[in-house]
């Protein structure tokens, strides 16, 4: 479609890591964390990344800020493809990337005070700086993340997570990004912090019409900052659709399994709701089984699943599906 | 229905830690009791003291910096707390066992998994065999779901996975056959979908065993599908205690009425706001003498200042708040 404005396309990515080597060097297995897969975010708005651990989510952000080189595939931000850009081109878009991390207190240099740590940012980013210039600029950061100027000469331990997560994000921002990959961002703090942050995600975003592109393990958390999902299983996109249909119109069986074991906080609700159990853990990436990822696990699984991977197969409104029998998924959920 | 029997019951529970800046009044007079075959939750965020109470109970504090200052926690008719180091011995394992967060750091990584499950059997039953423990530690693992448990007695707890050797955590308990399980976080180091069979397996024992379960944790949405009752804890002290169904619908103290708010719902309506807590914890060192929630609270007024931090009181049967006021909170009154 012409309308859409899309920043980020991800198509057929690829990343295997050498598992093991023969002696003369020879890999003799992968492991597949990312296994062909495909997707665009539009300009201001958020995609968010679900699945488990191990599912790859994290390594497809490290792909678009290409601390990882993929294996294959096209990732286009604009109109440049960042697999195969040069790294005099990387450096040019660098700032307009940029990364924040889960672990708020490993990310930030506990030798420098807060200001140190978004001056070094401003001053690597666009335009003139002269220290007028940045200072002014980093008391404007401090201030969109709603902290206090005084913290500039504090140091990070003297921070609370929540306070930290807000100085990753400013430093994000120093050098005016467009998209950002945020890894995680909320997942260790409190509850009561979460939705500060999260607030402060969708503040910024508003304010500054910025991109994101969110990896996250917390379903309710994605789906209330996300305008489009896709959930991750063992390397592949399993299941992309609008933000609003995962609750109400999940059809992979996985993304199902997936809610049904998040449990929510309406007590009639959660007391009268369907569990499904899955059986078994997440296998190894590197004995992926063959056919469709999910199938060992799956209860809907036929003999069509061991042997061929689904296609991604399209519902309408952007709800894309890879399995074979979403019908028979679908069929069950109504009887229940 | 059954009288319900008291199986632990802490009474003005104080346990402080005296660090250099002070004393940290971690858990501040704390009561709370646990019957048979219940599963009780203690709710709270980090820093709450939902941890240091059960580490309390089980005398498990590091003495120095911290100590337990008073209170009682009676158990099978006696009040732990006189008990000795080497008596406590014979009640932790048998009588209580815990669970904690993280599996990897709570097993030894240099022994295998049946040594360590068969060491602790025959701590507590004297006169084991070697044979009789294993074959009882096979039992166990079965027990807990692990597939393969003659084989998986060898391995060393690198070679499993999280949910595994949590798993392996919980076969220690159910060894024991102790009658009260504490699980101080059990999932939060787990993927959703290995957190709900954990959890599953937990309940389980509850049922099929008649053993009680005390879930630490910050997460309502497990509490509210498995918790029989609940305590919400904030800056040491309980703020809020009733069943699942009252807190969960009604809330009435309002910090726990903000928890709510501020958790992203997966049913919530497309672009509703969450509605965060202002502000952060209180420092437990240099608590105020007035509520402790008062900077924090949107409720608060000139009564919550002046007086000192309210007691528990009963607002209806068997749902207490620790509030100056009256707030009504849930569904239907937001």
């Amino acid at each position: 479609m012409p309308d859409k404005d899309i920043l980020l396309r991800v198509e057929n990515l690829k990343m295997y890591f050498p598992a093991t080597k023969t002696l003369g060097g020879r890999v003799t297995n992968w492991v597949k964390a990312v296994d062909d897969i495909s997707f665009e975010v539009e300009r201001g708005k958020t995609y968010g990344l679900v699945g488990e651990s191990g599912c790859g989510k994290t390594t497809t952000g490290k792909c678009i800020l290409r601390i990882n080189e993929a294996t294959s595939g096209h990732i286009y931000y604009k109109d440049m493809d960042l697999v195969t850009a040069s790294k005099s081109d990387i450096a040019k878009i660098r700032r307009k990337i940029q990364l924040i991390f889960q672990d708020p207190y490993g990310s930030l240099n506990p030798r420098q005070s807060c200001g140190d740590i978004l001056r070094e940012a401003v001053v690597l980013g666009p335009g003139r700086h002269d220290s007028k210039a940045t200072k002014e600029r980093v008391a404007e950061l401090l201030q969109t993340v709603e902290l206090l100027p005084d913290m500039a000469d504090r140091y990070p331990h003297e921070l609370s997570g929540g306070q930290r997560q807000r100085l990753g994000i400013a430093r994000a921002l120093a050098c005016d990004p467009e998209l950002i990959v945020c890894d995680e961002p909320v997942s260790a703090l409190d509850v009561s912090i979460q939705a500060q942050i999260i607030n402060l995600f969708q503040k910024i975003q508003k304010e500054l019409g910025l991109t994101y592109v969110f990896i996250a393990h917390d379903l309710a958390v994605v789906r209330h900052i996300a305008d489009t999902i896709g959930v991750m299983y063992l390397g592949h996109i399993v299941e992309t659709m609008d933000a609003e249909e995962i609750f109400t119109h999940p059809m992979h069986p996985y993304t199902k399994a997936l809610l049904s074991a998040v449990p929510i906080t309406d007590y009639d609700v959660e007391r009268s709701r369907h569990r499904i159990l899955l059986e078994g853990e997440v296998p190894s990436p590197i004995h992926a089984p063959t056919g469709c990822p999910f199938h060992p696990r799956c209860r809907y699984a036929t003999e069509a699943c061991k042997h061929e991977m689904p296609r991604m197969k399209d519902y309408g409104n952007g709800h894309m599906v890879a399995c074979h029998n979403t019908e028979a998924a679908q069929k069950d959920t109504v009887e229940q | 229905m059954e009288e319900k029997q008291v199986l632990l019951d802490v009474k003005n529970l104080r346990t402080s830690f005296f660090t250099d800046s002070g004393e940290v009044k971690s858990v501040n007079d704390v009561s709370f009791h646990v019957n048979k075959r219940e599963v009780v939750a203690i709710v709270g965020e980090s820093g709450s003291g939902k941890s240091v109470t059960q580490l309390s109970i089980m005398q498990l504090i590091q003495s120095p910096p911290g100590k337990i200052l008073g209170g009682e926690v009676w158990f099978r008719g006696e009040n732990l707390l006189t008990f000795d180091q080497k008596k406590m011995r014979t009640v932790r394992g048998n009588g209580i066992s815990m669970v904690f967060q993280e599996p990897m750091t709570s097993l030894n990584p240099v022994i295998t998994v049946g040594n360590q499950l068969t060491e602790v059997l025959r701590v507590h039953h004297k006169g084991m065999t070697k044979k009789e423990a294993w074959e009882r530690g096979i039992k166990a693992l079965e027990a807990v779901g692990i597939p393969d448990p003659e084989a998986r007695m060898k391995n060393y707890p690198f070679e499993m996975s999280g949910g595994m050797r949590q798993r392996v955590l919980i076969a220690i308990a159910v060894a024991c056959s102790s009658e009260l399980i504490i699980a101080d976080e059990p999932t939060t180091a787990l993927d959703v979908t290995t957190q709900a069979q954990v959890m599953e397996l937990l309940m389980s024992l509850v049922q099929e065993n008649g053993t009680s379960l005390i879930v630490v944790t910050h997460n309502l949405g497990l509490v509210t599908r498995y918790a029989d009752r609940i305590y919400v804890m904030y800056a040491g002290r309980i703020v809020e205690s009733g069943t699942a169904e009252t807190i969960m619908k009604h809330p009435r103290h309002p910090y726990t009425l903000g928890l709510m708010e501020s958790v992203p719902r997966l049913d919530s309506e497309k672009g509703e706001q969450l509605i965060p807590i202002q502000g952060t914890p209180p420092n437990l060192a240099d608590i105020p003498e007035h509520c402790s929630f008062y900077d924090r609270c949107k409720y608060a007024c000139e009564e919550c200042l002046n007086k000192p931090h309210p007691p528990l009181r009963e607002v209806e049967e068997g749902h207490c708040i620790a509030c100056h006021l009256d707030v009504r909170g849930g569904r239907e009154h937001a």
